[in-house]
């Protein structure tokens, strides 16, 4: 493993990966989002396919393809669908989690704008598999352009009868509901989504029930991320199988990985799962010219920092549990040597305080004193045991917050105290922030020295 | 007229179609809210009052409601609504120095708008374009790669009435009232046009087409897309 990528010119980084553009084929036609060009491009040959089929028959094509929860857990969504209870009696709901919100996060949004029709064609599939008449999108409030794509696209489906009654004289029914969220970050927490959805503040559930039997309105409800669903079509159309053999053995399949930050060439890159990020370093041309990667976050904001020495860990679900890390939503933003790792987990915990929801008192109040300390810190006015002692608060957060967010605080504190400890401490010498953040900006400014 | 009963009177039908999506009426509170901000520009007393005798709640809980979510607004803001990303990605990429440029040019501080009504400014947390940095919002389209030069004349062009498109969304800039009535779940007529997919959506893509290797095959075999399948994803296998 070489630690010294200076230059970072392409090439330079490995040997190469396929690309494997299966959602993002054709985000690159001018009309990939309406319903005539994801037909001309394939689309809704699956689901015919799956009407054909029982819909537990469905369900174990899914399960068979190992696909797992694109939306950062991993969990596996055939497997997810199968605990949806049948012959309850009960209706029973899909509701998509679009509330794309993780810091880095931002394969979904592209997803809706370029092939919405993709989501739809995967819901009317996973709804028929579950047993559910009525869907819904719970989408994120502030990415207008992609909430007028969602119900063009809803709307085209229905006009061609693909959503409604009797779709494609299966019988079947569904109605596809574009649900505005209104800025809260924790809706993407499942259960804080369906009280949401609810009409209610978007606080987290106790679970034990799990949404499967006890979800929206206390019935059987399945929640998967947009980018799982989207991935179903394609899983139907081509089988199991050929998912399967993208990827690693328990991590299947192709996924969106996004790259921001001071990379060459940032974007969507969509790859088998277990591609290295010294692989996507290289297609992307490495980092900006004249400079080297300093830290980065696999999964977004919530997973622990790796840096350098993690070019060469596939990304999947294992290999970066293992290397200390999680795979989360494959968000990964790269920072170089002139970004001050305090500023950026400073503000990353700032931004999780800020969207605690308040409901238990380790996150709300914790959040708030890992802020304290981490500021004083950034200003030169911290002291060694400020470290000791936000690794204290940190630990008794984790596990003890009634959600995942809480759980969020930890991971980009801890794994930075353990490999920048000394840059914190530097602080201090400095008596304040010892870099020049006018070197960081992606445009020319005058230095602020 | 009273304001509430304006409300009853310009609101009603639109009420009852959204509430008419749900099968519990309480789950149109979050598209009511903003169906309040589209006609009033912000969610005033009046407009808690009428959302919850619309679904049968007290004014205690609409507003418990109302003060959790960030986009609902307890005052009026600007025509157009500015939204500077200032998470840590955005922010050290830019955003901070955005942020602080066009406070100091508008003369405004966060949640403020200027003295003509027409901008507000507001930092905001992650809005998903993190490939697109440092991201600037105006009424939830997306503004893209922007420095300080790029986001003065942007909401110079906003103040002066000049035609501003988002980098990536709509032809047209809707207003913020105009907006509102969208994410309430009656879209406008600009969903086909614009342009959303810029280079770095179409990064990976491009590598893609290069490579000619991995074809995902949608389409029929042999037409302008469609590769052979018959093996499909082996040469990737791991």
């Amino acid at each position: 493993m070489t630690a010294d990528t200076p230059e970072a010119a392409a090439g330079q980084f490995g040997p190469g990966v396929k690309l494997t553009p299966a959602l993002s084929a054709y985000w690159d036609q001018p009309d990939s989002f309406t319903l005539a060009g994801y037909r001309r491009d394939g689309g809704y040959r699956a689901l015919p396919m799956a009407l054909a089929m029982p819909p537990d028959q469905v369900i174990q094509v899914v399960k068979d393809s190992v696909l797992r929860g694109r939306g950062g857990a991993g969990f596996p969504t055939g497997v997810k669908w199968g605990f949806i209870p049948q012959g309850d009696g009960k209706p029973h709901y899909l509701v998509v989690n679009a509330d794309e919100s993780e810091p880095g996060a931002c394969k979904d949004v592209p997803t809706m704008l370029g092939n919405p029709q993709a989501l739809i064609e995967g819901i009317v599939i996973a709804a028929y598999a579950i047993r559910a008449e009525l869907a819904f999108i719970y989408v994120r409030g502030e990415v207008l352009h992609v909430i007028r794509r969602l119900h063009l696209a809803v709307a085209e489906a229905r006009e061609a009868g693909y959503v409604g009654r009797n779709i494609l004289g299966s019988g079947f029914d569904l109605e596809i509901v574009v649900h505005a969220g209104a800025g809260a970050y924790i809706c993407g927490e499942e259960t804080a989504l369906l009280d949401s959805l609810e009409g209610k503040r978007g606080q987290p559930r106790l679970k034990p029930p799990f949404p499967a039997t006890s979800g929206l309105y206390a019935c059987p409800t399945d929640v998967n991320n947009v980018e799982s669903i989207a991935s179903v079509p394609w899983i139907l159309l081509h089988g199991a199988r050929d998912f399967a053999s993208l990827g690693t053995q328990k991590s299947t399949g192709f996924g969106l990985f996004q790259l921001s930050g001071h990379v060459a060439t940032p974007g969507q890159y969509e790859a088998p799962l277990g591609t290295t990020l010294r692989e996507l370093l290289d297609l992307a041309g490495g980092m900006r010219a004249g400079h080297r990667l300093k830290f980065w976050t696999p999964g977004g904001s919530s997973t622990p920092l790796f840096t350098e020495q993690h070019l060469d860990v596939p990304l999947d679900y294992e290999d970066v549990a293992a290397a200390g890390s999680l795979l989360g939503t494959r968000s990964i933003q790269l920072f170089d040597e002139t970004t001050c790792v305090v500023r950026v987990v400073l503000r990353w915990i700032e931004f999780y305080q800020h969207e605690s929801c308040g409901k238990c008192t380790p996150c709300r109040e914790g959040s708030f004193w890992v802020v304290q300390l981490l500021e004083r810190l950034e200003r030169g006015g911290g002291t060694e045991a400020d470290l000791d002692k936000l690794l204290d608060i940190c630990t008794n957060i984790t596990g003890r917050a009634f959600c995942a967010l809480g759980d969020s605080i930890e991971p980009s504190v801890k794994s930075s105290i353990t490999f920048f400890r000394d840059e914190y401490l530097e602080h201090q010498r400095y008596g304040g922030c010892p870099f020049d953040p006018a070197a960081s900006t992606l445009f020319t400014l005058e230095s602020a020295r | 007229m009273a304001p509430l009963d304006e409300l009853r009177s310009v609101l009603g039908a639109e009420a009852a179609e959204i509430i008419g999506r749900y099968p519990d009426p309480r789950s149109a509170l979050l598209p009511l809210l903003h169906l309040v901000q589209s006609e009033q520009g912000y969610v005033s007393e009046d407009g808690i009052a009428f959302c919850a005798e619309q679904v049968g709640l007290s004014k205690a809980e609409v507003g418990a409601v109302t003060s959790f979510y960030t986009m609902y607004k307890r005052e009026p803001v600007g025509e157009y609504h500015v939204g500077v990303c200032t998470n840590s990605l955005c922010a050290v990429m830019g955003g901070d120095v955005i942020f602080a440029g066009l406070q100091e040019h508008l003369g405004i501080g966060n949640d403020e708008t200027t003295g003509d009504g027409k901008v507000s400014l507001e930092h905001l947390e992650c809005n998903a374009g993190c490939d697109y940095a440092p991201v600037v919002m105006v009424n939830w389209e997306f503004f893209d790669n922007m420095t300080p030069q790029s986001a003065r004349d942007l909401v110079d062009g906003l103040r002066s009435g000049a035609d501003v498109a988002p980098v990536r969304g709509a032809p047209r800039l809707c207003t913020w009232k105009q907006a509102s009535r969208i994410l309430a779940g009656f879209p406008d007529d600009q969903a086909t046009g614009g342009h959303t997919a810029g280079d770095p959506t179409l990064a990976g893509l491009r590598i893609a087409r290069e490579q000619q290797g991995w074809r995902p095959d949608y389409g029929e075999p042999g037409d302008a897309h469609g590769g052979d399948q018959s093996d499909a994803g082996s040469e990737v296998q791991r």
